[in-house]
């Protein structure tokens, strides 16, 4: 079945772009990391999300057939044009944030690319299974930190309960879905993301509880970033460091 | 003048080291999923081990200089995702290799087997990352000399 070729570049972009802004996010860590070793683990991490982002980006790209490639989308678009969604743009704050943001979202690809792995686009396909083997060692390691850390002394499980309510608004954007994912599902391309919420619960709760921390009650989702309607003020900011050298000398080639 | 076999060509490719673990070859790593011909054109289907690895554009520069210099003139490295790359694919010559380098080769129960140093089968793991993003950090409790470990993925 042909799909929109619209429709998929949305849902192209929001994949890649997802994993640019996290990544860039968490590299904003190298060198200021706790210990080395969780510096070179959140190094390493931003690495594979950039790797990936090249992947998402250069199928977007291609699909779009304007000649661009995945940099050019990195960085030469403005906020108003980017998808991800409004969790991954949110400022790293203290590590056990920044590593329970990164179990939410790892959570959530780890479900999600098991299936697009039956994605009926064989480029999506083929996207999915490389990224699921990453995804799986990142959210092992984001969950172990999660509960090393919520179910750690007094002090760390104050800061990591702080983190999940602060977070916890920005969960429900991920399973948000509007006529771009009811194009891709009817494509078989990928499932609509409201159906895998069930599945998330499952994991994310098992490892909360396992860190004895309280999921909040509260249902308010903060949304905007994977339509594009609004992202948070703090996008803008991350893309004049992220794209600085684009915009100052533009076309710079390495 | 035509195009020297594709065997030749494997044997020269078997010839250029991983530029970030120089004892194993790109072969032995299982990277290079295919060469052909296309015409008088050679192309080479290259797999990225990870897909952000920064030795990626290395390694294609590294193809593209060896076979240049084995005197092919038109070359053409194609990027394969799929089937995604595994650490099954590499040699047993490799996983010696790696051992006798100091690095634990890749163990399908998800750590290593032995200390690469002394031997030693009492391990901890220090970190699930190391200095390249196909290697973790571990350390023998018998020598107590920190190690990496190539992951099995």
């Amino acid at each position: 079945m042909s799909v929109d070729k619209q429709h998929l570049l949305q849902f192209l972009l929001r994949q890649g772009d997802n994993t640019l802004v996290l990544g860039h996010r968490v590299s904003e860590w190298c060198g200021h990391s706790p210990i080395l070793e969780e510096d070179i683990a959140l190094a390493n991490t931003a690495l594979d999300l950039i790797g990936q982002t090249q992947m998402w980006l250069g199928y977007a790209a291609e699909v779009q057939g304007e000649g661009k490639s995945a940099d050019d989308l990195a960085f030469l678009r403005d906020a108003w044009d980017f998808r991800n969604v409004l969790l991954t743009e949110l400022p790293n704050g203290d590590f056990g944030r920044t590593l329970l943001r990164q179990f939410l979202f790892d959570a959530f690809q780890s479900v999600l690319m098991g299936r697009l792995m039956q994605s009926s686009d064989e480029t999506v396909a083929a996207i999915a299974a490389k990224a699921s083997k990453e995804v799986a060692y990142h959210v092992e390691r984001s969950a172990d930190t999660v509960v090393g850390l919520g179910d750690g002394t007094e002090e760390s499980h104050r800061r990591m309960q702080e983190a999940l309510e602060y977070l916890w608004p920005y969960v429900g954007e991920m399973f948000a879905s509007d006529e771009t994912d009811a194009a891709m599902a009817a494509a078989g391309i990928a499932p609509d993301p409201a159906s895998l919420r069930e599945e998330y619960d499952a994991l994310i709760s098992k490892v909360l509880t396992d860190a004895t921390l309280d999921i909040p009650a509260a249902t308010y989702a903060h949304k905007g970033g994977r339509t594009g309607y609004m992202h948070t003020e703090h996008l803008g900011h991350l893309l004049t460091s992220m794209q600085w050298l684009q915009r100052a000398y533009p076309g710079c080639e390495w | 003048m035509s195009n020297p076999s594709v065997e030749q060509v494997w044997e020269w490719l078997e010839t250029i080291p991983d530029p970030e673990i120089p004892v194993i070859s790109l072969i032995d790593l299982g990277i290079i999923r295919n060469v052909e011909w296309q015409g008088d054109t050679c192309v080479v289907a290259v797999t990225p081990t990870y897909s952000g690895c920064p030795a990626t554009s290395m390694i294609n520069m590294d193809i593209e200089t060896k076979l240049r210099d084995c005197g092919l003139e038109k070359i053409e490295l194609k990027q394969q995702l799929s089937p995604a790359w595994t650490t099954d694919w590499m040699s047993d010559k490799a996983r010696d290799a790696l051992e006798k380098y100091g690095i634990a080769p890749p163990q399908a129960a998800g750590g290593p087997k032995r200390c690469p140093r002394c031997g030693g089968d009492h391990l901890e793991k220090l970190s699930q990352f190391g200095s390249t993003p196909c290697k973790a950090q571990w350390r023998c409790q018998d020598c107590l000399e920190p190690f990496e470990y190539f992951k099995c993925i």
